[in-house]
């Protein structure tokens, strides 16, 4: 996924000349080609992410649009005050791009697990929240944020993520993309763990239970259209996303519900409220938490056969 | 240009303004104002090149309170350059208004080129303002001022190794040296000397003048950008409630707010009549 940003914001800084890239000291060689098409416009900033954020703030109060990159604990809660301040206050049109999102960095230890930006970012006025499925709507989550003017954040996962889209889908910002229709249950999902939400959909298939899978690439804003829409179809929704549950996807479809007095049922799928201070891959980690297909059908499963 | 006799006639005015509008409107951080007169002052009226009448152009330079505490005395300079009918200032702190004890944003308020208060956000959103003007290839200056106090904050540092390192020398840093901060003596809160020295170590060309000498300041700013192609620190060594004498040096002015005597007194002091 991170080649494809790469791929992608070299593309773009080609046809746009006010786009510069900020990048936190990582992504060794992986910006060269973007350093060919203008070196004037790609700053290794250091491990700096505070100030990182703050120059990206005033290059975007001037004129350019800035993209900020690193790894995501340290572009989102590193300099969360810089975000609030600089970039949302003065509605600065940054694009924040946090890579290695979620679990991807779960054998890297908790200090590189980001399991609370969708949540926080959330909270800020002004800032649109994206966490695309795969290549192919990051690729196209990129395109849409810089013909807005307002800030931005995409988490990201790191390399070697399955292709989702075959072909290029309909892409707008706070529109979610339906993937399968289904007519029982309805898969909410957002960023990378789609993988495990269509095959939990095919689990479910097998038992009989007909499940409609949803790429919710935006969180915030929430597609409440779509939610509306598939409330009055299916009799259980459930949200899965790798991230907390507390204040991500799942909270901010709980708000929802809430705020329309909504009778359908939520599953939310999520990290629990807990450092994982074990060392293991992200497909260990995904398991620890229940977030694979098996277990997210079968808690699916025994959910909608209670109704 | 203004002489430096107007600029310090402009400063005595700025003053007492100040000092009736922290009165009226129970504002605090006279002291921090009162230090940064004359670095404002000789900044807006023989430094920056500006025009109220078109302050949107892109070429114009950028002047940011890093120091946002500092925005009463800001707000005063700024009407006084002409960007705001002074009046405006009449309702300063009432409810509904924009002139609070730090600057808004600047869609809100003419002359404002960042919102502050958060210290140590300033120095880096103008460091991006001078880098865009690398890359657009505009001829604009960005000038920032700081606290010493405002030094604590890391930030500030990681912000001062960028700009030395990519000699952004555009950038022009005042640091307005009152030796104060919130509760102590900055130096005895972290230790912030030999101030010149550091900011010289992060690849600065730095000066030390007497904040309150309209001469020595305007020779600092002829100097920059600096033929070196590195940024500047301006070290401006003043007092932190410059021009009243029961104020001066006196870190009670941080949250004190004078009474109807001590305003006529300051003002008698300053030679202010009406």
């Amino acid at each position: 996924m991170r080649n494809s940003f790469a791929d992608e914001i070299t593309q773009l800084a080609k046809e746009d000349k006010r786009i510069v890239l900020l990048s936190g000291d990582i992504g060794n060689k992986l910006f060269d080609k973007f350093k060919e098409v203008d070196p004037a416009r790609f700053h290794n900033c250091g491990i700096a992410e505070a100030n990182m954020m703050s120059v990206a703030a005033g290059l975007a109060m001037s004129g350019l649009r800035s993209i900020v990159y690193t790894i995501t604990p340290f572009t989102t809660t590193r300099c969360f005050e810089q975000i609030r301040v600089d970039v949302c206050y003065h509605e600065a049109p940054v694009i924040i791009v946090g890579t290695g999102a979620g679990l991807s960095y779960a054998d890297l230890g908790p200090t590189h697990h980001s399991l609370e930006d969708l949540a926080i970012l959330r909270t800020l006025p002004g800032m649109r929240v994206m966490a695309p499925c795969d290549a192919v709507e990051l690729r196209l989550a990129l395109r849409e944020a810089l013909k807005g003017n307002s800030p931005v954040y995409i988490r990201i996962g790191k390399k070697g993520e399955p292709k989702i889209h075959n072909t290029t889908p309909d892409f707008i910002i706070g529109k979610s993309i339906t993937l399968r229709e289904g007519s029982d249950v309805a898969i909410v999902c957002a960023g990378t763990i789609m993988t495990e939400a269509l095959a939990a959909a095919d689990l479910l298939h097998v038992e009989g239970i007909s499940a409609e899978v949803v790429s919710m690439h935006t969180i915030k804003p929430l597609d409440d259209a779509y939610l509306v829409k598939v409330a009055g179809k299916c009799k259980l929704l459930a949200t899965i996303e790798e991230h907390g549950v507390i204040g991500g996807l799942g909270s901010a479809v709980a708000e929802w519900r809430s705020e329309t007095n909504s009778p359908i049922p939520q599953i939310c799928f999520g990290t629990p409220d807990e450092f994982m201070h074990e060392v293991g891959s992200q497909e260990y980690a995904r398991k620890k938490y229940g977030l694979k297909a098996g277990n997210i059908a079968s808690v699916i499963t025994e959910r909608y056969k209670s109704l | 240009m203004s002489s430096i006799e107007d600029i310090q006639q402009r400063s005595r005015t700025l003053r007492s303004r100040i000092i009736e509008t922290s009165h009226k409107a129970s504002m605090p951080h006279l002291g921090s104002c009162l230090s940064c007169v004359d670095i404002l002052s000789t900044l807006y009226f023989s430094v920056l090149k500006i025009d109220p009448k078109d302050h949107k152009s892109p070429l114009r330079d950028r002047f940011i309170l890093s120091k946002g505490h500092g925005a009463p005395a800001l707000f005063q300079v700024l009407a006084m350059r002409g960007f705001y009918p002074e009046s405006w200032l009449d309702n300063y702190g009432e409810d509904g208004g924009i002139f609070a004890e730090h600057p808004p944003t600047p869609c809100y308020l003419a002359g404002i080129e960042a919102a502050t208060g958060s210290l140590g956000h300033g120095l880096p959103m103008g460091l991006g303002m001078a880098l865009a003007a690398r890359i657009l290839n505009q001829q604009y200056n960005v000038y920032a001022l700081l606290s010493d106090g405002e030094c604590n904050e890391g930030s500030i540092w990681e912000a001062a190794m960028f700009a030395g390192g990519k000699k952004i020398s555009n950038l022009c840093v005042i640091i307005d040296f009152n030796k104060w901060q919130a509760t102590d003596r900055s130096q005895d809160v972290l230790a912030l000397d030999p101030l010149a020295d550091k900011w010289k170590a992060f690849g600065w060309d730095t000066v030390e003048v007497d904040g309150h000498d309209i001469y020595q300041l305007q020779k600092a700013f002829s100097n920059f950008p600096s033929k070196t192609g590195k940024p500047m620190a301006i070290i401006a060594h003043t007092i932190k409630g410059k021009g009243v004498s029961f104020m001066e040096d006196d870190n009670n002015w941080h949250y004190r707010i004078p009474n109807e005597e001590e305003v006529k007194k300051s003002k008698m002091e300053l030679g202010i009549n009406q």
